[in-house]
């Protein structure tokens, strides 16, 4: 399917290539901004068997811009699944074993109600007329669909990032249907340098004269040079100074001399441009004020009387969290107070850091440390489970 | 953390002290040799606390439940009696406040097991006494400046502080350099002197 363009809606918002479960007046999805959210839908993709005792479901949760296509080739870019690496048939986590669902978030773009998708009150994209979007409403909507498909107990939940906090928020508000719980590079709440973060890139969007108050598509616009601006800045916090320099340094892109003006001189400068331009085919830039929104709203432990153990308490789910050491946008010690709670809370824990010098996108790509320590505790949760191998 | 260069003669000894589906925490569980005894031999629900993040990673790999963090620090985000068993093998001696170490333990668990190296050893009294140096032996190979041995002790002294902190002995073994363990009926000297390791069983 071609990338949207410009002026058109987004296809894939309102009818995407993915399966979709649809909810009718009937199940409302119920919202922490207390209204409800009726008629929804859920974009999903699944891979491999759901076995007789439906006990080998794995829900994968997927980041900021991430999507369904975890493990499939992504119907937008063409590229393949952004898990691949760990996910499939014969892989780390192995379809042929496992049951793996991942779906779209509420507020996304890719075919779960979002701001692009049509406000069936108008007619038109509900643009800022959705309601923000939470994890814990993410989390909610997910189970309905986990309920979709008869699944009681999922055996594991995973996800990195936005997705680490959603696994969170699953571990905390449904204990008993988390068997085991793998959050990657998050933390329990959103820092305030990520949200100043985010705020960076909320204000590029907003202040694109394309954005007209987020009703660009009844303007045939896009924001596009706002959110492809926002990428950029975002982009540079999932990498770390030390790998930029290891790839780029000072490098000159396809010249020999400095220009003495404001072309992409240097090699960083055209790559970030790549990645914002890129970036703009494939996202809605409302679903990315949502996005970031719903990860600055998240504080586990301010839902629980501030304090995070509670949010575990009585837990009997096995946990495994990872952090990298070059991550600065969830760095070791946002983990390890998670680790803390767990303790307090006489969880089963384990918790890797991994020494790389990737940064916080080290969670995407092939870390050998990270599939080994997945590996090793999907393995021991899956004979705790009493899953053949 | 295992700080000791000798085979860990120790573990199988500490085992012996657990019952069955016990729920024990290894304090400095290394690579996870003894957390992976427990599971097999005792179906113990165990976890374990290790400062390398090396043995941290290769127990995860191995499916153990074992995190990153420092026995001194990190024991304090532990429920009081959250454990059958807080196991301190073989670390005792390199933590900055093996009082406070200790005290942790017996809070955490209903039974702590300490195994520890002793100093009170005759070999190394010997190496002390003779070359007026301090001891570097085939267990404990470490030079004074790099070592991460930085509180040795002896039976006795381990004795002491458990009284210190109102601590009961229940069970106490000590090995001699085989590895053997030293019969029950010696004195406490007897063992200061010959034995070369120590595991205790304690509880308050």
């Amino acid at each position: 399917m071609a990338a949207p363009r410009a002026g058109k809606t987004n296809n894939e918002a309102d009818q995407p290539s993915s399966p979709v479960l649809r909810f009718g007046p009937d199940k409302p999805l119920k919202l922490d901004a207390g209204t409800l959210l009726s008629p929804f839908q859920i974009a999903y993709q699944t891979y491999g068997t759901l076995n007789d005792a439906r006990s080998n479901a794995i829900l994968v949760c997927h980041a900021l811009t991430g999507d369904q296509h975890v493990a499939s080739t992504n119907p937008v870019t063409g590229k393949p699944g952004w898990w691949e690496v760990l996910i499939g048939p014969g892989r780390i986590i192995d379809t042929n074993r496992f049951f793996v669902i991942c779906s779209n978030v509420i507020g996304g773009c890719l075919g779960s109600t979002g701001p692009a998708s049509t406000n069936p009150a108008t007619g038109k994209p509900y643009g800022l007329d959705l309601p923000v979007i939470t994890i814990r409403d993410m989390v909610r909507a997910q189970q309905m669909l986990i309920d979709h498909f008869g699944i009681e107990k999922l055996f594991c939940v995973l996800g990195g990032s936005m997705g680490g906090m959603q696994v969170l928020e699953w571990a905390s508000s449904y204990p008993e249907r988390v068997f085991s719980a793998l959050p990657i590079a998050t933390g329990a709440r959103h820092s305030s340098q990520n949200i100043a973060f985010h705020e960076v890139g909320r204000q590029a969007v907003m202040a694109d004269p394309d954005w007209h108050g987020g009703k660009y598509f009844e303007h045939g616009k896009r924001p596009e040079k706002g959110l492809a601006v926002a990428r950029m800045a975002a982009h540079i916090t999932y990498l770390s100074e030390a790998a930029l320099h290891r790839k780029f340094g000072r490098n000159l892109q396809d010249r020999d001399h400095l220009t003495f003006g404001f072309d992409a001189d240097f090699q960083i400068e055209s790559y970030l441009r790549h990645q914002g331009m890129t970036f703009v085919d494939r996202f809605d830039a409302n679903s990315y004020l949502y996005m970031t929104r719903s990860m600055d709203y998240f504080d586990l432990a301010a839902d629980h009387g501030g304090r995070l153990a509670d949010a575990f308490a009585g837990t009997k789910t096995r946990f495994c969290l990872v952090s990298f050491t070059s991550d600065w946008l969830f760095p070791t010690e946002e983990s390890r107070s998670i680790v803390h709670a767990l303790n307090a809370a006489g969880a089963s824990v384990s918790f890797v850091e991994i020494e790389t010098d990737r940064g916080h996108d080290a969670f995407l790509l092939d870390e050998p440390e990270l599939f080994a320590a997945i590996k090793g505790f999907i393995g021991s949760a899956a004979r705790a489970r009493g899953l053949s191998a | 953390m295992s700080v000791n260069g000798s085979q860990r003669v120790d573990l199988e000894v500490v085992a012996n002290l657990i019952p069955p589906q016990s729920r024990v925490l290894d304090v400095g569980s290394g690579d996870g040799s003894l957390l992976e005894l427990l599971q097999e031999t005792k179906q113990v629900d165990g976890r374990g606390l290790e400062l390398s993040q090396r043995g941290v990673n290769e127990c995860v790999a191995r499916g153990l439940s074992v995190i990153q963090g420092d026995a001194d620090k990190d024991l304090e985000f532990y429920p009081d009696k959250g454990f059958d068993f807080v196991v301190l093998s073989q670390t005792l001696q390199a933590t900055r406040n093996p009082k406070l170490v200790l005290d942790e333990l017996l809070r955490i668990g209903n039974r702590a097991i300490v195994s520890f190296p002793n100093f009170g050893h005759w070999r190394v009294r010997l190496s002390l006494f003779v070359n007026g140096r301090m001891p570097v032996t085939k267990d404990l190979p470490y030079s004074w400046y790099d070592t991460p041995n930085i509180h040795f002790c002896t039976i006795r002294d381990f004795v002491n502080l458990c009284e210190e902190l109102g601590a009961t002995v229940e069970k106490a073994t000590a090995l001699d350099a085989a590895g053997q363990k030293i019969g029950l009926s010696m004195p406490w000297w007897f063992w200061n002197f010959f034995g070369q390791q120590a595991v205790f069983l304690l509880k308050r």
